[in-house]
This record gives structure tokens, sequence and C-alpha cells, in this order.
């Protein structure tokens, strides 16, 4: 008798206040010379940015749900949530709990146009998760294993539990001179600088907007 | 990909910085972008009427026409606009789609006309949006019934059969479509007419005719002619038991059919005779043997065969009879309520009709659907008074619920039946958009599989990776940069279930056997993989300084450089499974393993490299300027 289980259904619980949060949170961003003093990118860019991410988030900003959603889309075969997770605090410089076009655009001034050194300090945020100006092993981990998650199951070769902990220890053995167990900010950058590799890569985005 | 992703793909590429100075390797070249990077405002011209867009608005969704290159073949370059051919009132919603990342379903047009505008510009059904998905879905399946019963109607019986069909089959299709022979037809019609005779019979025979001269009491008919009732009866059951084995003998699976409702009819209909005619004349059992008789009338059901109205009506109280069960439910409840009440206000009364509660229920029954039939009438006035309130309560429980029952069954029947579709068509749309997700996945393999992620300063990249959109190749370029970063490559499903397969079987015949697997699904493989392995076997002088990915099965040897110098060449896995022995000259199995400089990868081990010889591997490049020795596996 599923039948008379229906007619007793309560109607559903959707509380009012979702939707009241919803329509409460309306971010206007800075007037369009402002951002321009404040970035490197000139008028037409900041348009064509902002239209699309005024397109894709009417509210005018992002919280970190949708952040998480739209960054895992691009990973489709992994779980990027987490490492959506440390990009989220990474862009919001205010520690809102939502990134406005501001944060959106400043972050990226400063990797798409920033200095070498402004972009190695913009990673080396990243990696400080708890900001205190030293990258310790854990954080380190937890942004390796955020990245490999990200690579999903299906990969080659295999890969294996202690991938991401030996991809730390090369990080380490490379990054920490004075082998005291944490990297700050000064040894990263030198140590940045001083590889080719890096250096070589830091050239390849210049070109995405 | 799904809503306006091609939006943030930007920014996704401009947080790959974060993973510069983890990776191990160097990073890929990032695609060129030819295109100036400013907006520009389109035209889209659609029989007339004008619409304009921003281009960035038409490239959020590039798996659509208007989002990729396929709108360049609609340009038109003296107008300077893209001119469709197609319905301009259709396209006001396409293009709301773009721009609102909603599809909505306009309800006054057609579905018909609605899907194959969708189709034409390259957009899926699935993803309209929840406002409109019932409206869409509701009209999408009548729609669909039309059509079905349209198409049922016409293959119903008309089509000839193959002219190979057997006696069984013909006669089958005799049966189930009368009117396709006139021999069916006429059968047909003397069934209806003996079905028709039979109960006619029935009910005659129990008529009172004049008695038999000399005797006083009426006898019914069917004593008094019993020769001939007999021998009619006899008939009648003789033809339904020839049509009965006639269509067990036709009918393509004899147990389905054996199981039908109409089988058990006609069964039931034709076995009081045979038990009749088995049973002796004794006096106990000709009383059972009377009741079979009662169940000669159920050869009116046979009528349904011929009635489509009655099939009808069947299916109906099938299907609500859980309805009718609650009701009957119901009314069970308020008749035993009454009886009892009935029964104890009454007991006092000498005399009294009610004797029991159940003697009772005879009473509440007949007073409470209003029939009153006063042969049990309550005599005290607790029970007049009670009678009373049971009349009154009968009509209200049961005139007045039964319009509002019958067209809340109705009701309930439709949402359930909508809530059980709505609930298996969420499993389909979940299914399909995760198709639509793998064929993400899928995209970026199958272009690391054409070679996309050469360095192509030779000039002769493959068609099919030229024509990329730009939002792929930069898409393609993150997953690659990924992959550097983490030292791994990406695979599908069923690569990787080989891989799990050939590590955890540590021995040379199971692995043996692992790679004939293998091969069963290389050789199952579609075939323009392995169109593509010869292509590529025909160039594999190509050098490894280059570099290439290959996939796990690919048959392609790649020279060495530097150091000790192996023959090319490719033999048949077939014939070289046996040789187990290892030979410089002659190796057998073409599947390449990494190249794995010591100095630049020591985490990337090989799991059992050493010790186990010939694991299967992928050749790739580490870097695009080194080279490396090429370790070659053999079985």
């Amino acid at each position: 008798m599923s039948s008379t289980h229906s007619l007793s259904c309560s109607s559903s619980t959707d509380s009012v206040e979702d939707e009241l949060e919803l329509s409460a949170v309306r971010h206007r961003p800075e007037g369009l010379d402002q951002l321009e003093a404040l970035t490197r990118f000139n008028r037409k860019e900041l348009q064509i940015l902002y239209r699309g991410f005024k397109n894709e988030c009417p509210s005018g900003v992002v919280n970190e749900d949708t952040f998480k959603d739209i960054y895992s889309q691009f990973f489709p075969q992994g779980d990027a949530s987490k490492y959506a997770h440390f990009l989220f605090n990474a862009f919001d410089t205010d520690k809102d709990g939502s990134v406005s076009f501001e944060d959106f655009v400043m972050g990226l001034s400063i990797l798409l146009r920033g200095s070498v050194q402004d972009k190695l300090n913009w990673a080396f945020n990243l990696y400080d998760i708890n900001k205190d100006g030293y990258i310790t092993k854990e954080e380190m981990l937890d942004i390796m294993k955020a990245i490999y998650d990200m690579m999903g199951k299906c990969t080659y070769p295999i890969l294996r539990e202690d991938a991401p902990r030996q991809h730390v220890e090369l990080f380490f053995q490379k990054m920490d001179k004075n082998k005291d167990g944490v990297v700050t900010i000064d040894e990263f950058i030198d140590c940045c600088q001083n590889d080719e590799n890096i250096m070589r890569s830091m050239q390849l985005f210049e070109n995405v907007i | 990909m799904a809503a306006g992703v091609a939006t943030w793909l930007p920014f996704a590429r401009a947080a790959a910085v974060g993973w510069l100075p983890l990776a191990q390797k160097t990073m890929p070249k990032p695609p060129v972008d030819k295109k100036s990077r400013s907006d520009e405002i389109l035209f889209v011209n659609v029989s007339g009427l004008r619409f304009q867009t921003w281009k960035n608005t038409l490239d959020r969704y590039p798996d659509t026409l208007l989002g990729s290159s396929e709108k360049e073949f609609f340009y038109n370059e003296e107008t300077q606009e893209y001119f469709f051919d197609r319905d301009p009132e259709m396209f006001r919603h396409i293009l709301n789609f773009f721009r609102t990342g909603k599809l909505h379903y306009p309800r006054h047009e057609c579905i018909q006309a609605f899907e194959e505008e969708l189709a034409f510009y390259g957009i899926i059904p699935e993803i309209i949006g929840d406002c409109c998905m019932e409206e869409y879905r509701d009209r999408k399946k009548e729609n669909q019934e039309r059509l079905a019963e349209d198409t049922e109607a016409e293959n119903a019986g008309d089509a000839p059969l193959p002219p190979g069909a057997t006696l069984r089959e013909r006669l089958w299709r005799a049966f189930e479509n009368p009117h396709t022979s006139t021999m069916a037809l006429v059968f047909y019609y003397v069934t209806g007419f003996f079905i028709a005779v039979s109960v006619i019979a029935n009910v005659v025979e129990t008529v009172p005719c004049r008695p038999v001269k000399g005797s006083i009491k009426d006898l019914p008919c069917g004593e008094k002619f019993s020769v001939a009732f007999f021998c009619m009866d006899t008939a009648c059951v003789l033809i339904f038991s020839f049509e009965y084995l006639m269509r067990l003998y036709a009918a393509p699976s004899r147990c389905d059919f054996a199981r039908s409702v109409m089988s058990v009819i006609d069964v039931v209909a034709i076995l009081p005779f045979y038990i009749g005619l088995v049973m002796p004349e004794n006096e106990e059992v000709s009383g059972a043997f009377v009741t079979l008789r009662v169940f000669r009338v159920f050869r009116i059901f046979k009528f349904s065969r011929h009635s489509q109205g009655l099939r009808i009506l069947g299916c109906t109280l099938q299907s609500c009879a859980s309805e009718l069960g609650f009701l009957l439910f119901s009314l069970t409840m308020a008749v035993i309520i009454f009886a009892t009440v009935m029964f104890y206000a009454e007991k006092g009364t000498s005399g009294t009709n009610f004797t029991s509660i159940p003697a009772s229920f005879w009473y509440t029954i007949v007073t409470m659907t209003t029939l009153g039939y006063g042969d049990m009438v309550p005599d005290s006035i607790a029970g007049k008074i009670f009678g009373s309130i049971c009349s009154l309560s009968g009509v209200l429980v049961i005139a007045l619920p039964v319009p509002v029952i019958v067209s809340n069954f109705s009701r309930i029947y439709h949402q359930n039946q909508r809530a059980d579709k709505m609930r298996a068509q969420q499993k389909v749309r979940q299914a399909r958009i995760r198709m639509a997700k793998k064929g993400a996945t899928n995209a970026y393999l199958q272009h690391k599989e054409d070679g996309g992620l050469q360095d192509n300063d030779s000039g002769s990249t493959a068609l099919c990776v030229k024509n990329r959109s730009a939002f792929e190749h930069q898409h393609h370029h993150l997953l690659h940069c990924l992959e550097k970063t983490t030292n791994h490559e990406f695979t599908d499903e069923v690569t990787y279930s080989e891989m799990c397969m050939t590590d955890s079987v540590g021995l040379r015949t199971s692995r043996s056997t692992s790679l004939s697997s293998q091969q069963g699904s290389t050789t199952s493989c579609c075939s323009r993989r392995a169109k593509r392995r010869a292509i590529r076997l025909a160039n594999s002088t190509v050098s490894v300084s280059r570099g290439s990915v290959q996939e796990l099965d690919t048959l392609h040897v790649t020279k060495m450089t530097a150091g000790t110098q192996y023959p090319q060449r490719r033999s048949s896995l077939n014939a070289r499974t046996e040789d187990l022995k290892l030979n410089c000259d002659d190796y057998t199995a073409a599947i390449i393993s990494i190249p794995t400089p010591p100095a630049n990868t020591p985490d990337e081990s090989l799991p059992n490299s050493p010790a186990i010889p010939g694991i299967l591997r992928n050749s790739r490049s580490n870097t695009y300027n080194t080279q490396e020795s090429v370790k070659v596996s053999y079985l």
C-alpha cells in the first residue's frame, strides 16, 4: 500500500532560511578604474573576466562548495575537492569564506602577470596551510595527497600508498637547506630560483588570458 | 563539459602555477592560442531574425554547434553574420541556454520540433532545467505512447508472414489476429457462437418447463431434455477442448501460454465436464459435482478474447487492486463495529434475529448500503437508535467517499507511476551525465593516443589533433601538467584492471596468460587503434629523444640511441609466447618498458623490476632532451 504512504508524506522541509541566504548575498565589485590600478590587467581584459565571472556567479561571489564543484569538473577522473579547498584558501585573501571578483582577479594578476618572485610567493602561500611562514612536512604531505587525489585511481604506473610521502621527502631534500624540518620562504625562493626547470616552466602560463 | 566551465578554465590553468615547484618533470609547452583574447559581438541571423551575443557566451559550451568551430560552416561573408535556416522562435530558447546556463522547455511548442532543434544545435535534452523537466518528460512520454500505438496498430497483424513460416507460426497468428485470414475469421466466429450457445444452454436448462404428461411437478428443462442438453454440452466442450489444444500447440512459449489468464479460463470452463465424466454417480460426490457445474459459467469470460473492452476492464481492476482492497478493509471495519454494537444492543430482546455477531453482519451490510430488506429488524430502543446511526453512517461511509476515493485512487495511481518513472529516469539522467563526464576523460586519453602530446615541430600532426578546439587544447595541457607534476599518467579502467592483474601475479606463466588476455583485449580493440598501430610501426624509426606517449598495448618498438642497439622487429605474440629464453637478438613481445634513468625518479620504482624480468610497461619519454636506455621486455 505504498499509495497511502505517498498521501501521508509531509511537504518538503526546505527551510525559508536557505532562500533568504541565497538572495541576501550580493556583491558589487570595485570600480573598473580601481581594479585596473590594483591588478596588471587592462580594461578590456577586466571586462571580459568580469562578464564571465558574473555569468557563472550572478551573486558576485563564489563560495567554497561552488568552487569545489567548478574545479572538480576539470579533473573528472579523480577527487579534486581537497586541492580545491587549499586553492580556495589561497584565493580568499581576506578570509571571509567567499571569493569575490576582486580576490579572483588579484589572484589571477599575480599568477599570470606577476614577477617570478610574486608567483613563488603565491605558491608558498598555497603550501603554507596555516600561514605561519613555514612549510612543515605535514602541510606538504596534505597538499601532496590532495594533488595525487586528483589523479584518481586509474593511473600508470599504479599509484602506491607512499607515493605522496616520497614526493614530499624529495621536495624537502631539495628545499630544506638547513635540514631543520621546515621550509621557510627564503629557502623556498632561493631554491626555486636556482632550479632551471622551475624557472623555465614559470613562463608557461603567461598567455592564459 | 558541463555548464560554463570554459569560463573557469583560464583560472584553473593559472592555479596550476601552484604545481610548478613540486613537479619532478618539466612541464609541457602550452598550446599556442592564435586567437586574440578580446571579446567581440557576433551576429546570428536565424531565418531573418537577427540575434547578437558575445562570442564568449557561445564559447561557454564548446561541445555544441554554436560553441565550436562547426558554426563556421554557416558563416556568411557578405553579411558578416552566421546564418541558420531554422526556426527563429526556438532559437530564442537555445540562445537563452547559452546566456543563462539553463535550458527551458517552451510549453506551447511541439516536443518533436523542440528535440530536433536541440539535436541540430548539439544540445542534449537531459540538461533541461528542473523547472521544465517534468512537463517535458510527460509530453515526451505521451508522444512516444501515441507513436507506439500507431506502429503497433500497423504492425499488429497485417504484415504478411515470412514465407518460411511453419504451420505452428501460422496457426498462432490465426488465433491471435483473426482478421488476417478467412479461415481464422470463421473459426473466431464459430467459437464465439458456441460460447454463446453454451452459456444460453446453461441458463435455459434451469428454467422450469412444462411437466411430462402425468406428472404434476414442474421440471427444469435440463432434466426434461437432459439428453439434448447433454449433447449440446458435449459438443461445446469438444469444440473448446479442441481450440485449447490447438492454441497450446501453436503457442510459441507453451509455459507462458499455460500460465496466462485466458488459458486458465479455458481450462476452468471445460474441466467440470471431464471431471463429471470421470466421477461415478455417487450420492456424496455428486454434491461436489454439482458445485463444479457452477464453473461452467466461466465460459462467459471466454468472450474477453472477443471483446477489447472486457480486457481493458480486467486490466483496470487488476491495477486498482490495492485501492479496492483498502476500500474493502475500511468497510469491513465499519461493519464489524456496527455489528458488534447491534448484537449487544439487541441481546436483551427475546426472539431476536441478532443471534450472534456474524448474524448481525448481514443486518449491518444491508443497512449501510441502504438496501434495507427488512428480514432483520431491531426491537429494542437502543437497537433502533444504533440501527439509525448505522444507516446514516452507511450513507456517509459508502455513498460519499466512493467518488472521492475513485478520483483519489486515479490520482494516486498516476502519481505513483510518475514517482517510479522519475526515479527510473533519474538514474538514466545520472548515467548519461556520468557518461558525458567520462567522455571528457576519454577525450584526453584519446588525445594522448592520437599523439597529440608530441612536440609538433614535425609538421605532420594528425588532422584530428589540429581540429580540437582551443578549449580542449588548453584543458589537455592542464591535465598533462598534472601528470608531469605527479609523475603518473592517466589511464582508463581497462588498462588499470589489467595492470592490477599483472602486478598481483608474479609468475612468468601467469604473466604470459595475462599477456594473452591482454592480447585478447588488444585484438578486440577498435580497428582504428589497430590501424594507427600499423601506421606507427611504419614510422618506427622515430628516435626516443623526441619522445612519444603510447598506450600499453601498442606494438611499437622504439629505437635506442646511445648504448646498446636493439634490432627492431615486430613479432607476432602468438608465435613467441612459448619462447621464454632471453635472447638479445630477438625479443618476443613487443611491449616496451619504461625508460627509467635512476637519477631522475627514484620513487617511480618499477615494482618488481630487477628480480623478475619482463614486466609489461609503457614506453614514454621522461624529458624532451635527454636520451635514455630502453629496456625491452620479453616473455
